[in-house]
């Protein structure tokens, strides 16, 4: 019989106190979701992804249905760095909240710039999103070359202090390379996947339903995707990692964990059932309890392979 | 969160597949004002986001909605009947401002449900509600009845001319605005009906107020999906910013809105 669970898990020296994150965009910063779950009640919250200026994001359409899923093109709407760091971080904080400050930029100017502010803050962990195009190579994302993501992370490393997640992209061929590429460069964790870039057409316009075309596939299709890619990165690097991707249920973030995940996110799936923080950690702590399971940490990288 | 119980649920037009369903919920009853939004789970496992319907009318401890079937989500809410369950978030947003005089409730096709809470809500409030209807044709009117008992006077147009006006509803609404001048507006329906009724409004120096339309992700504020552009006056000067439907909204003041 188990006394107590142990459901805190340590990513890179952070201590969460359950391995629930909210995923970058998602949430906004924790004020929405109130009516639904504290935000300090998280093992962590990735805020909204940030910018040095406010960024005003992209015209509507900016979200597309798919089936089990949903395509997304915010554009990183968001009030600026500063901002985040005058009015977000400090009442996030004083709720008691384990802050993850997500950085977007489209230079490595722009993401060191945003690390050096946040370093001398009390912000948990960054959280570097490399999904979004560098500019001075033509467009580009980040995080799809494994020397421009060993580069900027670099450049950032040696920026702040605090814990460094990189997030990773999975539209790529090989997610190892830029899971390694990270790791030799200085990140403390690795979060995975950001989305994977689709598109929808109504058929009687003939326009995209997205306004800019194209945008982030999210949701539970992608689930076993992200779980895929979760395995590998854990066979083939040693860092932390918080896995993502379509989890909308207690089932599903137990089987992340299983594939290598220490902690895992949720993002969609609040969208239709936005008690599922909650919900997913009543069900860990059911599966800790029926299998005799006394710390979370004991599920990661539990599965059997072949 | 909360699931609650459907007390009926029944079409309501011939010509087309629209729904009037109501459910008991007194605690959004409770709350809820004119013109603000719930979020249905409907569709079954592969819909991955919530409908975001406007309340039509609460009604003692219930809530009543009209939709039109529209996909695969709005289907599966139509099946549903007495005693089946529904899965509600809600009410969110900002509605209609309760006035006092005279009001033009201005609404096209299935945009006119909420404006039916804010017809209640004005007479209510000692106003004068009139409502001001558009539709493609007469087979296509339904809960016009409805109208008739909290307004002063219901006037229908019909693109065909099939039934009242023959034209569209801006042109009794000017007539309207030209007799009863002091009168502010209420508008819910297509963008472009809208866009053109919040121009006459604001031109004739009417008060307008448009209930906007933007497709939804979370519903309650946190995604930054459903914006529409408006306009502000801030220290910093004007601007313009993309603004949250679900929580801003989508009840706006047409002076705000950026029409595109």
């Amino acid at each position: 019989m188990i006394k107590e669970l142990d459901l805190s898990v340590k990513i890179a020296g952070v201590e969460f106190k359950n391995p629930i994150v909210t995923a970058s965009g998602t949430c906004g910063f924790g004020e929405e979701y109130k009516e639904f779950y504290h935000p300090s009640f998280l093992g962590a919250i990735a805020v909204k992804g940030l910018t040095p200026a406010p960024k005003a994001g992209n015209p509507p359409p900016r979200i597309a249905e798919v089936p089990s899923g949903m395509l997304n093109s915010i554009g990183l709407q968001n009030p600026g760095v500063d901002k985040f760091i005058e009015v977000e971080l400090p009442r996030l904080k004083n709720e008691g909240a384990t802050v993850i400050a997500n950085i977007a930029g489209s230079t490595v100017e722009d993401y060191c710039y945003m690390a050096e502010r946040l370093d001398v803050t009390n912000v948990d962990m960054l959280e570097m999103n490399i999904s979004c195009p560098n500019v001075k190579e033509g467009g580009v994302a980040f995080g799809t070359d494994p020397k421009m993501v060993e580069e900027i992370t670099s450049a950032v490393r040696a920026k702040t202090t605090k814990p460094l997640i990189v997030k990773l992209s999975p539209n790529v061929t090989d997610i190892t390379a830029t899971a390694r590429a990270a790791e030799r460069a200085g990140a403390d964790a690795l979060s995975l996947i950001n989305t994977l870039l689709g598109m929808k057409i109504d058929i009687k316009t003939r326009r995209p339903i997205l306004h800019n075309n194209v945008g982030g596939m999210s949701g539970e299709a992608v689930f076993p995707i992200a779980v895929r890619m979760v395995w590998q990165v854990r066979n083939a690097v040693s860092l932390p990692i918080i896995g993502m991707g379509g989890i909308a249920t207690a089932d599903q973030a137990i089987e992340m964990m299983l594939a290598g995940a220490d902690a895992i996110a949720v993002g969609a799936c609040m969208f239709k059932n936005p008690s599922a923080p909650v919900e997913i950690l009543e069900g860990i702590k059911k599966y800790m309890t029926d299998n005799g399971i006394e710390k979370v940490t004991q599920i990661t990288g539990g599965v059997i392979p072949w | 969160m909360a699931i609650y119980t459907i007390e009926k649920n029944e079409r309501i037009c011939e010509a087309a597949e629209i729904y009037r369903l109501t459910f008991k919920a007194p605690d959004i009853t409770a709350k809820a004002s004119a013109g603000q939004i719930i979020h249905i789970v409907c569709g079954g496992d592969a819909n991955s986001l919530r409908r975001p319907i406007s309340i039509c009318e609460c009604d003692g401890d219930s809530v009543i909605i009209c939709f039109e079937v529209r996909g695969a989500g709005t289907r599966e809410l139509a099946a549903r009947g007495a005693g089946d369950t529904i899965d509600v978030i809600g009410p969110y947003g900002k509605g209609f401002p309760i006035l006092s005089g005279k009001v033009a409730l201005v609404g096209g096709g299935i945009g006119i449900y909420p404006l039916i809470s804010a017809a209640k809500a004005v007479k209510a409030a000692g106003g004068e509600p009139v409502a001001l209807l558009g539709f493609r044709n007469k087979e296509l009117m339904n809960m016009t009845d409805t109208f008739d008992n909290y307004c002063d006077k219901v006037m229908i147009a019909t693109d065909d001319g099939s039934y009242g006006h023959h034209g569209f509803v801006t042109a009794i609404l000017e007539q309207y605005l030209d007799e009863n001048p002091d009168a502010s507006v209420f508008v819910c329906g297509p963008r472009g009906m809208m866009a053109a009724v919040s121009k006459i409004s604001l031109e004739k120096g009417n008060e307008c107020y448009v209930s906007m339309e933007e497709r939804m992700g979370c519903g309650v504020g946190a995604c930054l999906a459903c914006v529409c552009k408006t306009q502000f006056v801030g220290n910093e000067g004007k601007g313009e910013k993309y603004t949250r439907v679900c929580v801003d909204g989508p009840v706006f003041n047409a002076k705000e809105v950026i029409w595109e």
